[in-house]
């Protein structure tokens, strides 16, 4: 499902087929970047009563100021549809796409992560590291900084691992999102 | 053609490019500026109110009864603030506005300046689009683009903040009202596949019911005409919103009433057990659709509507169709006239036969006095008063509002202004003086309540300053009588705070004011008394004293189905107090 701006959205299109149950849905919202956006965006799901699970923002096209806002949120299929067309109505959007409906998208995410040990502990966070291709970023005699760009569930597994191995601190980007195949949003 | 002028004279002749000749404001030292350059020409008229707030509800009161857009001028901080309500009135209720703000200059925002307030922060959930002008090339088309997007697709109120420093500032201004600043432009037109499966939809019911709305007057004057066809058309019952009233006549035969909490039993049944139920320009508000899982279980729903997030919101329907109003209306009756359907006539006339049923009922009616006046009569002596002349009715928020809805029928839309979204108190004298600064020789009419009426009291002097003739008609029944009702039906009769103690003297107040007083609390007297206010060409506070208790019926309780109301007559004190089950309380 995706809504332009502008565009009529026939009954048919509205009343595609959807599974009926609750999860989270990867949302791709094309915007102006102008002052402001990202708070009407967000003051929309806090206004409404929506969940954020995950939200990045970036300007993706500087001459023409646009910029890319990827939102994880959830709920049942009417509460999405709502939310899109909620989203759909900001003055500054100018296209929604549910990647979730859309199939199978790419979704990434960049973690930094700090584990700080010695010996035994520090040999298995390296090899669990080298395991989940994380690359080290920064080391001292008793500290490593992982970095490590995957699914949000591999990094999940990864930061639950190295729970064990030391864990100091964490840094996530939040999930940069894409549909497969040569078509473009 | 473009011309070099300061940012404070772009506000002033974007105003006037875009056909505006009457703005309402309130000035103060971050908009200096703006009003300097009002004072120094004839083209564009400020009405001085006397609160903000006002300032916002008579440019509703203007935008509703003329179906332009309505334009408010308010200084920085608490200016900003104060306009606060009436914008979020105006958003919940599709009003075109446009609200001009002044704020500090561009060098003090951040630092807590004096009269320093996050507007455009503050407004953002309460406006559809909003903007802080930064520089002074960004002006004139966001000026433009702020009329270009309260007036179009689903209308809206809009907010252009401007700090001092660039209403000050030269810079070049273009007239580019047609030019778009950003990518909004909503659909209009209807898709042609859903057009085709209404028309079956349509021809195939036997039980067939229109439920129109506020998005029919928002629509224009063609909407309203096509509504009227197609209701001839069709022969299809007709039922409204409060915000849709007047858009088919209360005169024509196939009117029911108005529907929802307040309305009338016919129109509610008929909604509950109809097969087809064509939803046009409405939005399935809570008041309307009661429970929602008892909401007409057995209908077909079609539901047109300009915004696509309106569909489905609350009520899931069968048939969207998303466009104007007046497009999809012109389709629809196209389609149907190429198609030529037959229609079940045996099945329509049993479905009349069961409405007329319902009508037998007579939901309306009410114990009769003859030694105080009941509330209901002083609305209906008011109708039959007026009838003929070029008359508007604004309201304030309680049950005189729903009275109004219930026993003034309205004929033609643009009439009958309320705050229906945000059940605003104090919506309706500024409405009103908006209103008749719109239609100057008209009788413009504010049915009031006594408490609701000294929320904006202050406003009767800006309707004696700009000699608005406004009338407000008070239905003084001591208790904000909607509050009372409430506290009757959940709250074991328990009168919490809802009693109006040391009421003004409203006939010596509007003395006081400049305005006249007139007082009435006699049925017989009444006649009079009304023909006297409407002679007088200035404005007046009546106030009308009627009986204190009267509750507004029919109603369907918070969590019951439409097929539960309560209506007036057969009802008793104790049925009241427990028709609302302890699901219902929790609602509003
Ligand atoms: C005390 C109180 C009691 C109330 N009781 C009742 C009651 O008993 N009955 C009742 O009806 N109301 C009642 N109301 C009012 C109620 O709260 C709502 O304001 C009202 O029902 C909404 O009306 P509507 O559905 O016509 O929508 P509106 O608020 O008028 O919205 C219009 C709809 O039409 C759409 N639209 C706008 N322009 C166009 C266009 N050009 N083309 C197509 N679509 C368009 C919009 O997107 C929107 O969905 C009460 C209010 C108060 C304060
Ligand atoms: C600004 C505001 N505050 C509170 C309310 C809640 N409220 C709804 S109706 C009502 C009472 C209105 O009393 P009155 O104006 O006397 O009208 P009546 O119901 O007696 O006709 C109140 C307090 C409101 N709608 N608006």
């Amino acid at each position: 499902m995706m809504i332009v701006a502008g565009q009529s959205q026939s009954a048919y299109f509205l009343e595609e087929e959807l599974p009926s149950t609750e999860r989270s849905h990867t949302l791709s919202v094309l915007v102006d970047n102008e002052p402001g956006v990202l708070a009407r965006v967000v003051g929309l799901f806090s206004g409404r009563g929506y969940n954020i699970e995950s939200l990045t923002v970036s300007e993706i096209e500087h001459s023409s100021h646009m910029s890319r806002i990827t939102i994880v949120t959830t709920g049942r299929p009417p509460v999405i549809s709502q939310i899109m067309h909620q989203l759909g109505r900001l003055v500054p959007v100018h296209k929604v796409v549910n990647l979730t409906w859309a199939g199978d998208a790419l979704e990434r995410e960049l973690a930094l992560v700090k584990v700080s040990g010695r010996g035994e502990i520090r040999d298995e966070a390296l090899r669990l590291a080298q395991a989940f291709n994380a690359r080290i970023v920064d080391a001292t005699l008793d500290s490593y900084v992982f970095e490590i760009t995957g699914a949000p569930a591999d990094i999940d597994r990864f930061v639950g691992l190295m729970k064990d191995c030391g864990l100091v601190e964490l840094a996530r980007t939040g999930l940069a999102a894409l549909a497969r195949g040569k078509a473009g949003i | 053609m473009t011309r070099q002028m300061t940012g404070a004279e772009m506000v002033i002749q974007a105003l006037i490019d875009q056909g505006v000749d009457t703005i309402f404001g309130y000035p103060g030292g971050a908009v200096l500026p703006i009003f300097d350059e009002l004072f120094q020409q004839e083209e564009v008229r400020h009405i001085l109110v006397r609160h903000e707030q006002g300032a916002g509800h008579a440019a509703e009161g203007y935008a509703r009864s003329t179906g332009k857009v309505g334009v408010a001028l308010a200084t920085s901080g608490p200016g900003a603030t104060n306009m606060v309500t009436a914008l979020t009135d105006a958003l919940l209720d599709s009003i075109p506005m446009v609200c001009i703000t002044g704020q500090v200059p561009t060098t003090l925002i951040g630092t807590d300046a004096f009269q320093e307030a996050d507007t455009v922060g503050i407004t953002r959930p309460c406006t559809k689009h909003n903007w802080l002008v930064r520089r002074i090339e960004d002006l004139p088309a966001i000026l433009h683009e702020a009329f270009r997007i309260a007036t179009t697709g689903r209308p809206g109120p809009v907010l252009v903040d401007i700090p001092k420093n660039i209403q000050f500032q030269m810079g070049t201004y273009d007239n580019c009202k047609d030019k778009a600043l950003t990518q909004y432009h909503p659909a209009v037109k209807g898709s042609d596949a859903a057009i085709r499966e209404a028309v079956e939809l349509m021809a195939a019911a036997k039980k067939p019911i229109l439920y129109t709305g506020g998005g029919v007057i928002n629509s224009g004057p063609k909407a309203v005409a096509l509504l009227r066809d197609l209701v001839k058309m069709t022969g299809f019952p007709i039922t409204s919103t409060l915000m849709g009233l007047g858009a088919y006549p209360a005169s024509g035969k196939n009117w029911l009433g108005m529907l929802g909490m307040h309305g009338t039993y016919e129109a509610n049944l008929a909604m509950h057990d109809c097969d087809v139920m064509v939803c046009i320009g409405a939005r399935f508000d809570d008041r309307i659709t009661g429970r929602i899982d008892a909401f007409s279980p057995k209908s077909k729903k079609i539901h047109i509507d300009i915004d696509p997030s309106s569909i489905n919101k609350n009520v899931v329907v069968d048939l969207p169709i998303v466009g104007d109003v007046g497009s999809v209306l012109e389709d629809i009756i196209a389609a149907w006239n190429a198609r030529k359907p037959v229609q079940d006539k045996a099945a329509h006339a049993a479905w009349w036969k069961q409405i007329d049923g319902w009508r037998a009922k007579k939901c309306l009616a009410y114990r009769p006095s003859a030694e105080a006046i009941m509330p209901q009569y002083a609305i209906e002596r008011l109708h039959a008063l007026t009838a003929g002349r070029d008359t508007y009715i604004t309201t304030e928020v309680g049950q005189h509002q729903m009275w109004a809805a219930q026993y003034f029928g309205f004929e033609e839309p643009n009439r009958f202004m309320t705050s229906g979204g945000l059940g605003t108190m104090g919506y309706g004298l500024p409405a009103a003086i908006g209103t008749q600064l719109a239609h100057p020789g008209a009788l413009v009419i504010d049915i009031a309540g006594d408490a609701s009426i000294q929320m904006n009291i202050q406003e009767l002097s800006t309707a004696v300053q700009h000699n608005a003739p406004v009338k407000a008609f008070i239905l003084n029944n001591q208790y904000m009588g909607m509050v009372r009702q409430w506290q009757q039906l959940l709250h074991g009769n328990r009168l919490s705070h809802s009693y109006v103690d040391s009421q003004p003297d409203f006939v010596r107040l509007a003395e006081a004011y400049g305005a006249v007083g007139i007082r009435c609390s006699k049925p017989a007297d009444l006649d009079d008394a009304i023909e006297e206010m409407i002679r007088i060409d200035r404005p007046v506070l009546f106030d009308c004293h009627v009986v204190s208790l009267a509750n507004c019926f029919p109603m369907i309780p918070s969590g019951k189905a439409h097929n539960e109301m309560l209506l007036g007559t057969d009802v008793s004190d104790e049925e009241i107090e427990t028709a609302i089950g302890a699901a219902g309380k929790v609602l509003v």
